[in-house]
């Protein structure tokens, strides 16, 4: 076979002297990369994605894996990646596909974001002996409420409060669909969800039987392709959410190979055993602002008016078309950054369009409110938070809650490899093969997983008794407490921020 | 640009009293508690309010209003008779204190909206925000400092017995007397900046400061409030009127609503009850003052005290006959009633509201 002028990106190595040939390499590597040669591992380090499978499991450490120091030459315009791509496609005619967020050095805000603290004219709070609150709740708000004090002197409430989503902690999980991930990979989300006291989010490859005793922790998701759609689904969860777009590949649709439907996602998805999974780029019944409302009116009446969230990627014009979306009646605006993740997307697409989350988050909550209807829906932002910190900073841009996607697939071993879209994931992650899957004990990761969020709840609160307040609320869209470092003028506007030293 | 602001930080000392019988008593009780609390304040601010005290105009919107110079009082007096039928305009009388020597032109008037220029519905008490916030936000050299009926703020820059001796405080009689002296750590001192700050017949003297002032201020832009004066005090008088005046909440409402119980114990309570701590949780979840303070905020049905949600700042109340006493220090108090009935701190977060009775 003709040989792939792209050279291999890692060079898988084994210390014969090391190794003991206990061929557990070969087992656990889903890229088969390792094959056994009589008396010795064999190498295909072509295959090579530097998941670290294999080195986690060699029990004497005799694996490494190299970056290839071959490159091309050096060229600060031409990058080894323009080369590489346009050898590939050389070859193939095809796009190259991705898996996880963008890796482009574009500038990161939320490192050029300080969170403020308290010194003396106000007083931190010590979060290990005061209360300190994380409890968030997704949905409309009124503007205002009314109650009346009745003979016994006791309010009552005379608003009706439209539903909201209770989360212990502002963190959701982002939406991951049976498919682009295996069954065992949602039961992580979904028990650590329950646990934890948040929601995950379905992703739109329909809801597995197995998840429904996780019900009150699952918001599902309608999309393009309608999997796994019906009058049951939408009412399984606390609220669906209506996908318009995703932060990594803006504007285009999904595509889930046959490979990755087996007989489970074929029947949640309810298509056929092995045929693509084809989402089209649009809603097919949404070309415009009015027909939205319709489909958010559409699933309200058919729930019984429970939340409903409509997910974004942020583009250019993100600010109108959030506020036209909470005119059109969503309860929730979930905004995904151009960094957020994607089981399978073309890599020209995700590192080319839309905007980071930072800008959009601080455009959104400034119009909502300019408008006065801030109030109308919670922001959910999402697209690339790597910690509390991401976190913290994007609540005091104005965010309600953020969702955490490769965070969370993070602690189930993933390594942010990006070959998500192979279906061959040797941490039983974004993959269906039974072998694979099987690796993935949900009680095992989840507790992982709770781990995670627990500990990122304890920072958010040593955050928020440094800034002296005890509650999540006060910090929220509260930019005062945040300072640019290096940031020009015009970014420091838009995110409403002051620069250090001011 | 809305973001690119430096607010006012300021450590502060206060203190209250109110006759729930209406008794007027003079401001020479209020000048001996403030001056007591010494360590409370630098000297770069002071200033009292006190209601009841003009009963011939009760009737009229009482506007103190402080002059960087002539040009601009003469453009406020052109703005004011165009909008308002003005029954009286004097300066305030001031008496010479040695340390004050520069201060601002003080005048005062009595005013009511001209009937023809409440078009569209609109209440007297809106029509005086909105002439309040215009003034405050676009005569240069002109500050609205007090608006209320038959209530009045005295304040300015120096210490509390400066103040007291220019403004000649005890020469008025009101049965709601507040006082604040000031100890501001960035700003030098702003005749203005000093409290008590007022909208309407409120007025605020507060000690603390808003950690959550950043969003509380974006909130309240939201229902069209100009937030000039960039002081936390400002934040929490706003709140109030939207809350009370706007939203029509009651009082101790509002303060629910303002120093929020935790969920801890939200979550323990009846079903009512809980559900309305919820909603008003959810609703004015921006609007919660977050941070250290005390505040004593008077109207003119009565006073009320209150603390943040942990009592980082100290409120001490007192009860003797028909008088309430609150302030930062129980000395304060006992400086003026050696034996009250009844001495407490109030719990964080809980309001002590205490109304006048109508007889």
């Amino acid at each position: 076979m003709f040989k792939s002028l792209a050279p291999p990106d890692y060079l898988a190595t084994i210390d014969t002297d090391k190794c003991i040939r206990c061929k557990r390499c070969i087992q656990n590597c889903g890229w088969s990369v390792y094959s056994w040669g009589g008396d010795r591992v064999l190498i295909d380090t072509m295959k090579c994605v530097k998941c670290l499978r294999c080195y986690h499991y060699c029990p004497v450490e005799a694996i490494q894996i190299l970056d290839n120091p071959v490159k091309f030459k050096p060229n600060a315009y031409w990058s080894y990646n323009n080369i590489r791509n346009i050898k590939k496609q050389a070859e193939t005619g095809g796009m190259p596909l991705t898996g996880m967020g963008s890796d482009l050095p574009y500038p990161i805000l939320f490192d050029r974001l300080l969170l403020d603290a308290c010194q003396v004219t106000n007083p931190s709070i010590d979060p290990l002996r005061e209360p300190m609150e994380l409890r968030t709740y997704l949905g409309k708000k009124p503007s205002k409420v009314e109650v009346e004090r009745g003979e016994d002197g006791e309010l009552r409430l005379k608003t009706k409060m439209p539903p909201q989503i209770r989360l212990e902690a502002p963190f959701i999980f982002s939406p991951m669909s049976f498919g682009s991930i295996s069954l065992n990979a949602q039961k992580v989300l979904a028990m650590a969800a329950k646990e934890c006291g948040i929601i995950m989010n379905t992703g739109e490859g329909g809801l597995h039987e197995d998840l429904l005793s996780y019900r009150d922790h699952i918001m599902v998701q309608v999309a393009s392709g309608r999997f796994g759609v019906n009058p049951e689904y939408l009412n399984a969860g606390v609220a669906v959410e209506i996908k318009i777009g995703q932060g990594a590949k803006p504007g285009i649709g999904g595509h889930l190979p046959g490979e990755k439907i087996p007989l489970e996602v074929a029947k949640t998805r309810m298509i056929p055993v092995g045929t693509d999974a084809l989402s089209p780029a649009p809603q097919h019944d949404i070309y415009s602002i009015e027909d939205l409302r319709q489909l958010i009116y559409a699933i309200k009446e058919s729930t019984n008016y429970k939340p409903v969230s409509v997910k974004i990627a942020t583009v250019h014009n993100v600010a109108a078309i959030a506020s036209g979306i909470v005119r059109a009646g969503a309860d929730i605006v979930y905004l995904d950054g151009f960094r957020g993740g994607t089981g399978a997307a073309p890599t020209i697409i995700r590192d080319h369009l839309g905007i980071p989350i930072e800008h959009a988050v601080a455009a959104v909550d400034d119009r909502l409110r300019q408008e006065g209807i801030r109030n109308e829906a919670s922001i959910v932002a999402a697209g690339g938070i790597r910690s509390s910190a991401d976190a913290a900073k994007a609540i005091a841009l104005g965010a309600d809650a953020v969702a955490i996607g490769t965070a969370a697939l993070i602690t189930m071993g993933c390594t942010v490899c990006g070959k998500c879209y192979t279906g061959n994931c040797s941490w039983g992650i974004t993959t269906q093969r039974p072998e694979l899957t099987a690796r993935l004990d949900p009680e095992v990761y989840a507790e992982r997983l709770v781990n995670l969020i627990h500990a990122w709840a304890h920072e958010l609160r040593e955050i928020l008794g440094a800034l002296g307040i005890n509650a999540v609320e006060s910090l929220r869209g509260s930019r005062e407490r945040l300072r640019g470092v290096g940031l020009d003028d015009q970014t420091l506007d838009i995110l409403g921020v002051k620069p250090a030293g001011r | 640009m809305n973001h690119n602001f430096q607010k006012d930080i300021a450590g502060c000392g206060l203190t209250g009293i109110i006759s729930r019988k209406k008794r007027r008593l003079d401001g020479s009780l209020i000048k001996n508690s403030l001056c007591l609390m010494r360590d409370r304040g630098n000297g770069l601010g002071a200033g009292y309010a006190a209601y009841g005290i003009y009963p011939d105009f009760e009737d009229f919107y009482a506007f103190h209003v402080m002059y960087d110079d002539r040009t601009s009082r003469m453009e406020m007096e052109e703005h004011l008779k165009d909008s308002y039928d003005v029954e009286k305009i004097e300066e305030i009388p001031t008496f010479p204190v040695k340390s004050i020597v520069i201060s601002p032109l003080l005048v005062r008037y009595f005013v009511k909206p001209k009937k023809g220029r409440l078009v569209g519905g609109i209440s007297e008490d809106d029509f005086v925000v909105k002439t309040v916030m215009k003034v405050n936000s676009e005569i240069e050299g002109a500050y609205v400092f007090s608006s209320g009926k038959n209530m009045g703020v005295f304040k300015g820059v120096g210490n509390p017995k400066e103040i007291a001796e220019f403004y000649r405080i005890e020469e008025y009689e009101g049965y709601i007397w507040t006082g604040h002296t000031r100890f501001p750590t960035n700003t030098p001192g702003w005749w203005g900046g000093a409290h008590p700050f007022t909208l309407l017949d409120w007025s605020i003297v507060h000690n603390g400061e808003i950690s959550s002032y950043g969003i509380n201020k974006r909130y309240l832009e939201m229902y069209g409030y100009k937030l000039t004066l960039l002081t936390d005090t400002e934040v929490a008088a706003y709140l109030l009127d939207l809350l009370v005046r706007k939203h029509g909440l009651d009082i101790k409402t509002a303060c629910t609503a303002l120093a929020a119980p935790f969920w801890k114990d939200v979550d323990r309570m009846e079903d009512g009850r809980r559900e309305v701590l919820t909603a008003l949780r959810l609703t004015y979840a921006s609007a919660l003052l977050n941070g250290p303070f005390s505040l004593l905020f008077g109207h003119s049905k009565g006073l009320v005290g209150i603390n943040d949600r942990i009592k980082l700042r100290p409120l001490v109340a007192a009860t003797k006959d028909d008088l309430v006493y609150m302030a930062s220090e129980e000395s304060a108090i006992r400086e003026i009633c050696s034996a009250p009935d009844s001495v407490w701190a109030p719990r964080a977060g809980e309001p002590v509201v205490v109304e006048v009775s109508e007889e």
